[in-house]
């Protein structure tokens, strides 16, 4: 996928512009509603491949480490959070 | 008026606008003339001008046209000695890898060994899977694992083939070649060896990097190993090249019924597309004797026909001594972010 195609793709998902993806004040709001991983380091908000197996969720994508995470923990993709 | 810009050895050099508008139209027509490609346009031109004329210090892309960054030699900008224009920061890889992701601001990251051949990572497998592994769980941005194939480590006195230098020295093209051959065979084993074991250890893709550095036969090691890579894990697979030629050293290789020696960025492209790879990175390198202005405009002319034809992304190599950056270990800031943006804005790159 070239670059314009892959913007376009994710702006979508997002629900934003291909603007508004390099856009640094809009993406860390953005970022940090949907949990997804901030620059700087936020307490509760997900980190590394927490942060990644809701990106492949939410861009609708196989990520490699997020499938060799999921097989490793038993978990499955979509499946709902375990109960409290 | 003089204009003051560098030459490609980043040394100053003041240029009347006529002259910054000549060294440009001549790069792009030495560019053109050797691989029979179009030279870049009047507009371009024009546009190449006003950026370098333009007295500030740096420069930069419209807003909504940044594209994004693939990285090769891991943090040795970081942790290695100014063979790699490193500062030799007490850092270890883990460390370096999350800097680079959230103080550097880098959208992908390349893990590798500081000893990035991959005949010595080869030894060093186990613990090339485990800091791939871990570096996973603590990083979001995507982490290919890469190294260079160096086909050229497989030589004596380094390795066990002989080596082709010494037989041409000789007369013996046929013994030349047939090292060469036999050579790829190991270096081809190694590369697919060091990327399907990284398929478990989660990594989002290979790099293979500085392709072809000894020639044709490295070149069809890369392409074989890409085509194994692409077809039986489907990871991902960036192929950055050493030059904008590919040297034939052996001479007679063909891949796909292709001769490989002699061709230009946009023709190992193609190649590149059929072998199965996501992103190429084309090199061209800088002419230390000849001005900025001149070695940028050789620089898009090749590149620019790479974006014009690609299927896949194109992520140009614009760093020390490559892609219209003058070569020096500590390029000026004036020189690489004009280098890298005329890259966006004029060659088109899905990325550098």
């Amino acid at each position: 996928m070239r670059i314009g195609e892959a913007k376009k793709y994710v702006a979508d998902k997002l629900h934003v512009s291909p603007l508004d993806l390099s856009d640094p004040t809009l993406m860390r709001q953005l970022r940090e509603e949907l949990d997804i991983g901030t620059v700087t380091g936020v307490p509760g908000v997900a980190k590394g491949i927490a942060a990644k197996v809701r990106i492949a969720e939410l861009l609708d994508i196989e990520i490699n480490c997020v499938n060799q995470f999921l097989k490793k923990t038993g978990l499955q993709r979509g499946a709902p959070a375990p109960a409290d | 008026m003089k204009i003051l810009t560098r030459m490609g050895d980043g040394s100053n050099v003041e240029l009347t606008r006529d002259e910054l508008r000549a060294e440009f139209v001549q790069g792009s027509e030495a560019a053109a003339a050797k691989a029979k490609i179009p030279a870049l346009d009047e507009n371009e031109v024009d546009w190449l001008v006003d950026c370098f004329a333009a007295p500030t210090r740096v420069w930069g892309v419209e807003r909504g046209h940044e594209v994004v960054m693939t990285k090769d030699g891991c943090v040795n900008a970081l942790n290695s000695s100014r063979m790699s224009s490193g500062v030799v920061a007490p850092v270890n890889r883990e460390v370096g890898v999350r800097l680079f992701e959230s103080m550097l601001g880098f959208d992908s990251m390349e893990v590798s060994h500081n000893d990035y051949s991959v005949k010595p990572q080869r030894f060093l497998k186990a613990l090339e899977q485990l800091h791939m592994e871990l570096l996973q769980e603590t990083t979001i941005f995507p982490l290919l694992y890469g190294f260079m194939p160096n086909l050229g480590l497989y030589y004596r006195p380094d390795g066990s083939f002989e080596n082709p230098s010494d037989l041409l020295q000789k007369g013996d093209i046929a013994g030349a070649r047939r090292t060469q051959e036999e050579a790829l065979e190991a270096c081809l084993g190694d590369c697919i060896e060091m990327s399907d074991c990284m398929v478990e250890m989660g990594a989002d893709g290979i790099d293979y990097d500085t392709v072809a550095s000894t020639g044709d036969a490295e070149f069809l090691a890369v392409l074989r190993c890409t085509e194994h890579v692409a077809k039986e894990t489907g990871l991902p697979v960036e192929i950055g090249m050493a030059a904008e030629m590919v040297l034939g050293f052996h001479g007679e290789l063909e891949y796909d019924g292709v001769r490989l020696a002699g061709l230009w960025p946009h023709e190992q492209l193609k190649l590149c597309e059929k072998a199965g790879a996501a992103i190429f990175g084309p090199v061209v390198n800088t002419n230390t004797k000849k001005t900025a202005p001149w070695n940028l405009g050789r620089a898009l002319t090749f590149i620019k026909k790479c974006t014009e034809i690609a299927e896949i992304p194109v992520h140009a190599n614009v760093g020390m001594g490559v892609g219209g950056v003058p070569m020096f270990e500590t390029p000026a800031v004036d020189a690489v972010t004009r280098a890298s943006a005329a890259m966006i804005e004029i060659g088109r790159c899905d990325g550098l």
